[in-house]
Formats: C-alpha cells, sequence, structure tokens
C-alpha cells in the first residue's frame, strides 16, 4: 500500500506491505531509537507516539499509522539541543541502560501534552506501560516533574 | 580504624553519566542497531525436558531458499566447555558443546539456522525433521540425587575444570562444608532453638534488552594472513567480553585471535549477560556462511533459555541465650542449577560467605550441595546465590530477636561484625576453593540501621498493626553484606595517554552494563589528575583495543576496574610532573596538579596542553601514557540495613510495600547519584522478587508464563515510597575509599517484607514470593 505518514514533522510517502508491524517498519528506516523488548506489547521500550497519543508500535501494522502524525524519540530534541525531558533524565541520573529510555521519555512527553502540571501519582500512571528494570523509576519520576516545571516556565 | 570521609573534587561528585545524553537521543549504540544487514539466526528448541536426539535431518531446511547455515550436533564442533564466562580455569562444570545429541530441559537448543529474513528462518526450524527417545526426567531437586532419578549428563566428557566435587553420576554438581566450634553442642546450652526451612523460586533478570549478538567481518579482519583462517568481529551484549573471547574460540576450537569481542551499549544484563550463549552459534553461522548474521533472543527466549536465579531450599538451625547472644548458626543450603551447571558451585557457595560473617556467634556451619534437574539453567544474576540465603537468615534473625524480647533492629546491632574483626567463613569458602582471610576495615553498620530506623520511623511505627478491620501495617526490616570483587582472582587493568589539549583517552577492559561505570572510572581517573572527568574519554570493553579485564561481575568494577585507573593516572601524573620539572627547570617536589595545570609553589604554572605538547613535539620526545593492572588481596563488603512498611489486606492475601528504606554503606560514593540508582534498581528487583516474580511450570516441566504478562515485573504503578541513604564509610583498599555498591541491595526485599508482613498480621512465610494466594493460607493456618 501507499503510506502517507508524517514521522517526527516531516511528510513521508512510503510504499510498505501494510501487515508489516510498524516497529520493523520505523527500524527499517533508520529510527533505531524504536526499541524491540518483548513483541508482546508490554514492555514499552518500542513506545512512539501517534497523533499524540503513546502507543507500542510492536503491537500495531504500518497500515495503521496511514495520514497519521508518529514521533519517534528522534524527533523529540538534539545533543546540542536537548529536550527539557531528556535534559532532565540525564542530569537526574534517571538513564542507566537507557535501553527504556526512548519510549519512556516519549511516554513522558505524551503526558505533559496533555497534563504539564502532573502529581506524582499522574506521572506513575502515565509512564506505567514502560518498564525499566535498571533504576527503581526513583529518578525517572524526579526528572518528569523537573522537565514539567522548566517547560511550564519556559511557556 | 576508620578514616574520615574522602572529599574529592571529581570523585563525590554526580557528574552526568557520560553515554546518557546519548542514549536519551535514541542513537543507534546497541548492538542490533549497527548499520549493517544480517542474515537473522534463529534457534530451534527442544519440546521435552530430557530426550536423545536418534536422529535430525537438515536437509530440506537447507534447501529452502534464502537459508544459508543450519548448525546441528552433526556438523558442530564437539568441544566441552562451561558457558558461566568466569575467569580461566572455572569453577563450573565443562558439561555444554555448541550443540548436543541431547536436550535435557524444554527449550534447550537442538539446531540454529541463518537465513536472509525472520520469516524464512522460522520456516526452516520447522522444515528440520527431529527424532527423540524421550527421557525420564527429573525436576524435584531434593530427588535429584535419588538412586532411580535420571543421569542428566551421561556424557563421558562432562567434567569438573577444577579439583572438586562433582559426581555426575549422581546429578550431584557440587557440595563444599565446614564447621566451627560445636554446633550440636551450642545449641544444646542455647536458651532457644530453631530449625526452619525457606524456599526460593525461579526467577529471570528479564534485562529490558533481551541477549543479542551480531557477528560480521569488520575492514579490520581481513587484516590477517591466511593461513591462520578467517576473522569475526563479535558485537554482543556482554558482561564479561574477553571471557566470550576465550570461551567462544575453545568452544570452536578456534584461536582468539580469530575473534574480536566488543560491547557497545547494552540494554541491561544483571548476571545474566555473564552467559556466554549467543556467542558460539552466531560465530559458527557468520564463518559457514560468511556472511554478517544476527541472533537476537526473544522475550520468551529470555526467559526460558537463558539464565535464571537458582532456586534454593535453605535449612537453617540456630540457637540464641535469653541475652540475645547468638550461640550457633548452620546454614545448609540445596540449590537447584537446572540442565547445566553454570554457576552452580559458587552461587552455592556465596550462600554462606555473604551472609554467616554478618554476625557473631559461638559456632558456624555451612552444608552446600547443587544438584542438576530437568529444568531451565540458572547461572548468575545479581545478589548471586546470597539473596536467596539472605532471606532464610534474615527472618530467622528476626524470629530469634522475637523469641527473647528484643527489638529486631536491637538484636542486630549487638550481633554484626565491626570493623576490625574478620571471620572465619572468609577462609573458608572461596570461589568454589578455599577463600581469603580478611579483616573488616570499613563497616558503618551501626548507623546504617539508626539512620534507617529515623526514615521508617521504626520506633513509633513498629507493631502498630493499625484500627482497620482488613487492611494491616507492619514494619521489617534486614542487615545485609556482599562483597567487592573476587580476591587474588579478578583482574582488572587500564591504558591512558595523554592528548595536545590536555585531555586522556583512557581505556578500559571493563565493562560497562549501564551501571555508569566508563563514568565512574573516569571520575576515580580524573581525580588524581586534577582534571575534569569531561576530559577523560573512555573506551571500553573490545578485546582488540582495550586491556584485559575480567568483566562486570562479583560487584568489581568501581572496586577493581576504578583501581587500575588510578594507579595508572598516578603513573601519568608522575610523567606529567617530570615533564613540567624539565619545562620549568625545577624538581618535582616543587610542583603539584590543578585545574589541569601543573603548578609551582612559587606561583608560576603549565597547561596540561603545554606539557603535552612539549613531550611530544620539543625535547626527548616520548608519549605520555601509561597502564596498570590492578588484583585485589581483599573482597571488602559493602554492608547495609534495609527496611520495608508494608500493608496486608487479610480478605485478599495482598501486599503492598508501602515504604522502602534502603541505608548503604559503599565506601566513598564516586557518584552519589548513580550509587543510588544502582540501589533503587536493585531494591525495586528484589521488591518485585518477593512478591510476583515466578515461573510456573507444568508436569513436563515447561514453564507456563514466559512474558511479561503472565510474568510481572514491576511498573511504576507499583512503586513504593523509596528512600536512599548512602552511609559513607572509607574503605582503605579500595579507589578513594569506594566499595561496591550494585549488587547488595537486591537482597534485601524479601527477609524486609516477610519480616513486616510477620509484623502486620503475625505469619511467617517460609515460600516464596509472597503471593496473595500463600499469604492467604498463611493466614488461614495460622487462625
Amino acid at each position: 500500500m501507499e503510506l502517507n505518514v508524517t514521522i517526527n514533522g516531516e511528510d513521508r510517502e512510503f510504499f510498505v506491505d501494510p501487515g508489516m508491524l510498524l516497529l520493523d517498519f520505523l527500524r527499517s528506516e533508520g529510527y533505531l531509537g524504536v526499541k524491540n523488548g518483548c513483541s508482546e506489547g508490554t514492555c514499552g521500550s518500542c513506545t512512539v507516539l501517534v497523533d499524540d497519543k503513546p502507543l507500542k508500535s510492536c503491537i500495531m501494522f504500518v497500515g495503521q499509522v496511514q495520514n497519521k502524525k508518529v514521533l519517534t524519540i528522534e524527533g523529540l530534541g538534539t545533543p546540542e539541543k536537548p529536550h527539557p525531558l531528556q535534559d532532565e533524565f540525564v542530569e537526574e541520573g534517571a538513564v542507566q541502560c537507557g535501553f527504556c529510555i526512548p519510549g519512556m521519555i516519549l511516554s513522558a512527553n505524551a503526558l505533559l501534552i496533555t497534563n504539564p502540571d502532573p502529581t506524582e501519582e499522574e506521572i506513575k500512571e502515565g509512564l506505567d506501560g514502560n518498564l525499566c528494570r535498571c533504576t527503581g523509576y526513583v529518578k525517572q519520576i524526579k526528572a518528569v516533574k523537573n522537565a514539567a516545571k522548566r517547560m511550564r516556565e519556559e511557556n | 580504624m576508620t578514616e574520615t570521609p574522602f572529599k574529592g573534587k571529581v570523585v563525590k561528585t554526580s557528574v552526568r553519566k557520560k553515554d546518557s545524553m546519548a542514549l536519551s537521543q535514541g542513537m543507534p549504540l546497541y548492538v542490533a542497531d549497527l548499520d549493517i544487514k544480517p542474515l537473522i539466526a534463529k534457534v530451534l528448541r527442544s519440546p521435552h525436558a530430557h530426550a536423545k536426539i536418534i536422529s535430525i535431518d537438515a536437509g530440506e531446511a537447507e534447501a529452502l531458499e534464502g537459508v544459508h547455515c543450519v548448525l546441528t550436533h552433526k556438523n558442530t564442533p564437539r568441544n566441552f566447555h562451561t558457558t558461566a564466562g568466569q575467569g580461566f580455569p572455572e569453577p563450573s562444570p565443562y558439561d555444554s558443546v555448541v550443540l548436543d545429541n541431547k536436550v535435557r530441559f524444554v527449550g534447550d537448543r537442538v539446531a540454529a539456522v541463518a537465513a536472509d529474513t525472520k520469516e524464512i528462518a522460522l520456516q526452516a526450524l520447522k522444515l528440520i525433521k527431529v527424532e527423540y527417545e524421550v527421557l525420564d526426567a527429573v525436576f524435584d531437586p531434593e530427588k535429584a540425587r535419588d538412586p532411580d532419578a535420571p543421569q542428566i549428563h551421561d556424557e563421558e566428557e562432562a567434567h569438573m575444570p577444577i579439583p572438586v566435587f562433582y559426581e555426575k553420576g549422581s546429578n550431584h554438581v557440587s557440595h563444599t562444608d565446614f564447621a566451627f566450634g560445636d554446633i550440636d553442642k551450642e545449641l544444646e546450652n542455647s536458651d532457644y532453638t530453631f530449625e526452619r526451612r525457606y524456599d526460593t523460586q525461579y526467577a529471570q533478570h528479564t534485562p529490558i534488552e533481551p541477549h543479542v549478538c551480531m557477528a560480521y567481518f569488520d575492514d579490520q579482519d581481513y587484516n590477517i594472513d591466511q593461513e591462520s583462517g578467517p576473522r569475526v568481529t563479535v558485537r554482543t551484549s556482554t558482561q564479561v567480553p574477553f571471557h566470550a573471547r576465550r570461551i567462544t574460540a575453545q568452544a570452536l576450537g578456534i584461536k582468539e585471535k580469530n575473534i574480536r569481542v566488543i560491547k557497545p551499549r547494552i540494554g541491561g544484563a544483571f548476571g545474566t549477560k555473564q552467559e556466554v550463549l549467543l556467542e558460539q552459534l552466531t560465530t559458527l553461522l557468520a564463518l559457514r556462511s560468511k556472511k554478517p548474521v544476527l541472533l537476537e533472543f526473544t522475550r520468551k527466549e529470555e526467559f526460558i533459555s537463558s539464565r535464571t536465579r537458582h532456586p534454593y531450599t535453605v535449612w537453617l538451625r540456630s540457637g540464641v541465650m535469653k541475652d540475645g547472644k547468638i550461640t550457633a548458626i548452620e546454614l545448609k543450603v540445596l540449590s537447584n542449577t537446572g540442565a547445566y551447571g553454570s554457576h552452580g558451585l559458587t552461587v552455592m557457595s556465596n550462600a554462606g560467605s555473604k551472609s554467616l560473617p554478618l554476625y557473631h556467634m559461638n559456632a558456624v556451619g555451612f552444608i552446600g550441595d547443587t544438584v542438576y534437574t530437568n529444568l531451565p539453567v540458572p547461572g548468575a544474576y545479581r545478589g548471586y546465590g546470597a539473596t536467596q540465603a539472605c532471606y532464610g537468615m534474615e527472618v530467622l534473625i528476626s524470629e530469634m530477636a522475637e523469641k527473647i524480647g528484643m527489638d529486631p533492629a536491637e538484636f542486630r546491632q549487638i550481633n554484626h561484625i565491626q570493623e576490625g574483626e574478620g571471620s572465619p567463613v572468609f577462609k573458608a569458602l572461596g570461589e568454589g576453593t578455599e577463600g581469603v582471610e580478611q579483616t573488616i576495615k570499613s563497616c558503618k553498620l551501626d548507623d546504617c540501621i539508626e539512620q534507617g530506623m529515623a526514615e521508617i520511623d521504626w520506633k513509633n511505627k513498629r507493631s502498630k498493626p493499625g484500627d482497620d478491620p482488613v487492611k494491616k501495617r507492619g514494619l521489617g526490616m534486614a542487615m545485609l553484606m556482599q562483597g567487592s570483587a573476587i580476591p587474588k582472582i579478578d583482574m582488572a587493568s587500564a591504558y591512558a595517554k595523554m592528548n595536545d589539549d590536555g585531555s586522556f583517552n583512557l581505556q578500559v577492559g571493563a565493562a560497562d552494563l549501564g551501571t555508569g561505570s566508563d563514568t565512574v572510572i573516569a571520575q576515580i581517573f580524573a581525580e588524581v589528575l586534577d582534571i575534569k572527568a569531561d576530559d577523560v574519554i573512555v573506551y571500553s570493553s573490545d578485546t582488540d583495543l582495550t586491556p584485559f579485564d575480567v568483566g562486570a561481575y562479583a560487584s568489581s568494577t568501581t572496586y577493581l576496574s576504578g583501581y587500575a585507573a588510578k594507579l595508572t593516572a598516578e603513573k601519568i601524573k608522575k610523567q606529567i610532573l617530570q615533564v613540567g620539572a624539565k619545562m620549568l627547570e625545577t624538581d618535582i617536589g616543587e610542583l603539584y596538579l590543578e585545574d589541569k595545570k601543573v603548578c609551582q609553589h612559587n606561583g608560576g604554572s603549565l597547561t596540561f596542553s603545554q606539557v603535552c605538547k612539549f613531550a611530544l613535539y620539543a625535547e626527548d620526545q616520548f608519549q605520555i601514557q601509561a597502564t596498570a593492572s590492578h588484583v585485589s588481596d581483599e573482597s571488602p563488603p559493602p554492608f547495609a540495613a534495609h527496611f520495608a512498611e508494608v500493608e496486608v489486606d487479610t480478605e485478599t492475601g495482598l501486599v503492598k510495600v508501602i515504604k522502602y528504606v534502603a541505608a548503604v554503606d559503599c565506601g566513598t560514593p564516586i557518584n552519589p547519584k548513580l550509587a543510588e540508582g544502582q540501589t533503587e534498581g536493585a531494591v525495586m528487583n528484589g521488591i518485585s522478587y518477593a512478591l510476583t516474580e515466578e515461573y510456573i511450570f507444568n508436569d513436563k516441566g515447561k514453564m507456563l508464563n514466559p512474558s511479561f504478562n503472565d510474568y510481572r515485573i514491576f511498573s511504576m504503578a507499583d512503586m513504593p515510597e523509596m528512600k536512599t541513604i548512602l552511609v559513607e564509610s572509607y574503605e582503605p583498599t579500595g579507589p578513594f575509599g569506594a566499595k561496591s555498591v550494585s549488587e547488595i541491595s537486591i537482597n534485601g526485599p524479601m527477609p524486609a517484607i516477610a519480616n513486616a508482613i510477620y509484623d502486620a498480621v503475625g505469619v511467617r512465610l517460609y515460600k516464596a514470593p509472597f503471593t496473595p494466594e500463600r499469604v492467604l493460607n498463611a493466614l488461614k493456618e495460622n487462625k
């Protein structure tokens, strides 16, 4: 099928097998920040935002993003100008092995789009779909709080 | 004995972890992110728990279009080795080959395929015809040594590479025991005695990135003469690049020079990636097909066919006097090592060596046995056997305190090991053989207990289950120790050179698993030279380009690899001072380093850049560079006191952890935020292990819950309030006073939560995990 999709703000056209998994498609197109941790929609490392909603790309077909807006971690910031979430994750020591981090930061970004001042409980709920085995989540929650504050102040 | 806490400029600051910005940007730094289009490898797995392969026919699979190589036991080298990923010679039995003519658990490997796509590889697996002769299997470790139990390793070649107990005929992998003092007599003379049994379960590390390995041909690999044979680069998610190279070479019967192992960024490990499991197959598939090959475990394979934690049955006998004196403790362990003996001996030994030295007692004994069963294969897992033993030990300690009417915190305070003391256990239990005697030089357990008690509000909240008729609250604690590296065995080394701008390249064999060791090692190096951690460019874990290091296990990296980096920096410092003295025409004694400069006491100074350029381009030219290796004579334990507050729902049996406090003495925390992160991660894994994580098997030995849906690890919503307290001490044998921190805190939650459940509802749990069903049953029995 012909796929029209906006990836990281760029309108793109592809010819794809609609039954291909979104995860496989994105990785094959070079969006390697999308990680595969379980292939069953439970670990959250493959999370991308589709029209600002965090979804698990390992259990989605590429056809499902027709005419939609996809955001991967590559579209969020750059090392020179990181997104506040990325900067705060780094500052707080919230990144250990880092494998879950792109998905987690995207979930946090989706949360902050709809709720710029989340409580700790709301952060836990919003990021509940992203498993991390390294950190114990303490520093990630702190990082999201800090980033939310910075983003509120910047706006 | 205690020295004052270390105060550094770079050490003890939470500098940003070097790789964390790149990782938060999603940069392609992991094994599978390499810009190569590889063949995809898939492994055929055994449907039987124990069977002989009567015949195997890969003809149709080989003929399938897109298939490049099929491996079975018929076309692979039969070199016995252990996959344990330990130093040489290993204290684990050589009971594995690349592919065998026998399978020993459901999920054991039978054949491997490399094909153009995943779909073709999976289709090819279906075309491999295997005829099995199904054999009797044994799943119960208590029956594994029975005379009529099937012999799991009946192959002649299986053997122990070191001279220790190994009786494969009776599935008896290892045995060790010792006793100091007369245990029976001490128990006879005790005011109270105890005999208890505790069982722990199969559990998995679940790194979010499953095992993954890519073998390919790099430009450098062609730079070898034809007689030597082809050379392959193996980019793999390993904790032990150098052991992985050695063991892959051994298994395939090729030379180490034909293999280069690189560990890039890896997505978590926790012990399971110490195992050399994928490298043999991936390397051989690449060599045979002459194409790059990628082998990635699925989550299901990660559960069933990688490695797990050894399930234990622990029997404890102990005695106590009314005044709080512990008379004797005897710890007996039966460890189930599944179908292969990886880490079977040393994990079991650690049960004693990382728990018994914690307490004073008149007599102490240990009896440890490890057996084969036809179940998935345990290996190294954070805590390394101490975790399982700690559960029983720390529950029993609280029970003993209760019996004599003493606060369990006070009972621990009056009985724990102190600075300046040793334990006969250190000498008795080593890496499969005798251990190393040591005296504790740093121990802040008293402070850990006091600060932890204050944070959890122990005095006010303990033994107050509350007025709610259904939900009861309780507090529990546990005291812990681990080690820092394997003494007189583990070796780490580092190399560094100076650059024109006064920066340094630091090459270490150490393996950063996400822990931040690259950063921590850079901080130690920078501290010596009074530069910023940013001025140290770390390159690690590449067998072609970095010097040897045993790798990341046994809580060794900060303590051991950090020390090698410190020694290297000290050598460099001397060279810088020598060049500086020549340039300034003065004596070395007149000079010191400060802020990336060589300074004179009278005010003159040179930048590091000037010094380096002088050395490279001006006079008596040479490269300012150094290398150093380090082996430790001892393994100083980090210590910790953990406290849990729980709420038990007496109607549903659900246990909720409300608050968790971990007070840890890890010596000097080189990077406090990263040390906290190690503690928080270990605690969270430990809580999840205590409450939910468990393999469920059917009666044929098949694991029934190999997915995150059915094997639940804790997510953010499950978190309690968590507080980490770093209680600083100064360990004189460590770099700037540091000891280890990464493993110890996984040992605390299971006993601390069990003790808290008792405080809340008055039942003791002797089998983990503490699921609602087990808690409810215990409550019913208690009525």
